[in-house]
């Protein structure tokens, strides 16, 4: 369980990107973490692992207290963060093999990283999380061979040979079509219903976190302007998080992409019917 | 619209610099006058010149005439010192580069470091290769490990500079993601900024070998050992046919080392 108090982060800059935000998350849920940019989405959940330093207040994972930590113990508890990024954040010169294996980096000493010696065990999750995530025919290609979609299942399969307590996923779907925005969504979503992980996702996208979230925060300027069920997101809410010119365009922006992607689907059915 | 408005048809960029048509004038004038009386400055011996020319010729002249034969054993050894004093110091060079180039990126040292690695590279490249060989070939004599020495150090500053800019333009992304699993700094450095900076450092040290090649030959003249004592052993004694045969052995190698390393690059990618 993730608890997070009062946290507040002022940049040197003098902007404040956080104030006073706090909530809780029980274990195996999945929040949505909603805003327009520029809201402090992305300087939420680095301030839980602390890739950001925050400026004040708390954040409690299993009764650790993750902002009271030295340098040597925060990378322990890193150890139990896993992470899932925007653009990937894939190493693109390394393996497949070689990415999600990093995942182990915080167990394992330098030198057996560096000759990629890694425990057996490490191995066998890694090859079980490949296979999980539909890549086991792509083990040994380099990252950069790989579509956005499968760099993605690598990115995930990264944060899960973590074995970690808590996921922060960082705009999961930002680079994908929506199409396979959609898959990445349902394949995360039910990895954490799987091992009752819970997991906080940064997404711009509203219909989305909706469909595939139990629970929403609304995160406007720094502060938390709504926290409920992903129903009780009424038009009202939306347009105070996004203000209304945005939210109508966002509305009207995934209207053409779900009709889109009926048309392209009622296409390729016409195709196999003739075949 | 109701009545069309009458847009200017000419136009000039503003000036940039000076803004003052008159200062704009004088500094120009001033400029060219300046040049004037510089060129007027330098002194022309006009009838050495003419001496010269038939010098010149001659050099010329054992340039389209090589005489590889009666100097062989000469050029030979200098030869295969030059190519050793070359490698060994590439090689030395690039290793002791990495570290230093590691700690003058100033997305990864802490400050203090950073201040001590830019100042070593700062050292190396301030003095050139020919003041560090005479100071080396004063310290330890005449020979290649002088010139070993020399280009080892020429090496530092070249590789670790371009290194460390190299990991300053770096994806942060990839490091912050390997520093979010829990990685310790030289885990990062080993999984994150390597894989990134790898091409490019063998590309660089692939460079550094065929410029330390040109520079053994530059060295060697104030004493340094290898090709360049030879060539200069052969110019003192206006044996130009020996010294045309050292000059179009080094461009051979070096177009070869040219053709090699922008080969082993492209593989690398």
């Amino acid at each position: 369980m993730l608890s997070i108090r009062n946290l507040t982060k002022t940049y040197k800059t003098g902007d404040r990107a956080l104030s006073d935000v706090s909530f809780d998350l029980p274990s195996g849920q999945v929040v949505g973490l909603i805003g327009p940019s520029g809201a402090g989405k992305s300087t939420l959940i680095r301030c839980i692992n602390r890739l950001v330093e925050p400026t004040s207040g708390r954040v409690m994972l299993n009764d650790l207290d993750i902002t009271a930590l030295g340098p040597r113990d925060l990378r322990r508890a890193r150890r139990r963060i896993g992470m899932i990024f925007q653009e990937y954040a894939l190493v693109e010169r390394l393996t497949v093999m070689e990415n999600v294996l990093s995942g182990r980096l915080g167990y394992v000493p330098f030198w057996r990283s560096f000759t990629r010696r890694f425990p057996g065990a490490d191995i066998q999750r890694a090859y079980r999380l490949l296979d999980r995530v539909g890549l086991s025919a792509h083990v040994d290609k380099r990252a950069d061979a790989l579509s956005g979609g499968q760099r993605q299942r690598v990115g995930i399969a990264r944060a899960l040979e973590q074995e970690p307590d808590l996921l922060l996923i960082d705009e999961p779907t930002a680079s994908l079509d929506p199409r396979t925005s959609r898959q990445i969504m349902r394949l995360i979503t039910e990895i954490c219903r799987e091992s009752a992980l819970p997991a906080i996702i940064n997404i711009h996208d509203v219909l989305l976190a909706q469909q595939f979230t139990d629970r929403i925060i609304g995160l406007q300027a720094g502060r938390v302007v709504f926290d409920g069920p992903p129903s009780a997101l009424t038009n009202a809410v939306l347009t105070r998080i996004y203000g209304a010119e945005d939210w109508t365009a966002m509305q009207k922006s995934a209207a053409e992409d779900a009709q889109d992607e009926a048309q392209a689907r009622a296409e390729a059915d016409r195709l196999l019917e003739a075949l | 619209m109701a009545h069309s408005q009458v847009w200017p048809d000419t136009w000039s960029r503003p000036p940039r610099m000076i803004r003052s048509r008159p200062w704009r004038i004088i500094l120009a004038a001033g400029a060219i006058l300046y040049l004037i009386l510089a060129i007027g400055s330098v002194d022309v011996n006009w009838t050495r010149v003419s001496e010269g020319w038939e010098r010149g010729a001659r050099f010329i002249g054992g340039f389209l005439q090589p005489d590889f034969t009666s100097r062989w054993r000469d050029i030979s050894t200098g030869l295969v010192e030059s190519l050793t004093m070359t490698l060994t110091s590439t090689v030395v060079g690039v290793l002791i580069s990495v570290p230093i180039g590691l700690g003058a990126a100033r997305n990864l040292a802490p400050r203090w470091l950073y201040a001590i690695c830019r100042g070593i590279i700062a050292a190396s490249r301030a003095l050139q290769e020919i003041i560090v060989a005479i100071f080396f070939v004063a310290l330890f004599g005449f020979g290649a490990f002088a010139g070993f020495l020399t280009l080892s150090f020429a090496t530092i500053g070249f590789i670790a500079k371009l290194l460390a800019e190299d990991i300053e333009d770096m994806d942060p992304a990839q490091a912050e993601a390997i520093r979010a699993t829990g990685a310790s700094w030289w885990q990062v450095v080993n999984y994150a900024v390597q894989p990134q900076v790898m091409p490019r450092l063998l590309g660089l040290s692939l460079y550094r070998l065929d410029i330390n090649f040109r520079e053994s030959a530059v060295i060697g003249i104030v004493g340094a050992g290898g090709i360049g004592a030879t060539l200069n052993t052969a110019l003192n004694r206006y044996e130009y046919g020996s010294a045309g045969a050292i000059l179009l052995i080094i461009i051979a190698i070096v177009m070869i080392a040219e053709y090699a390393s922008g080969h082993l690059r492209r593989m690398l990618k």
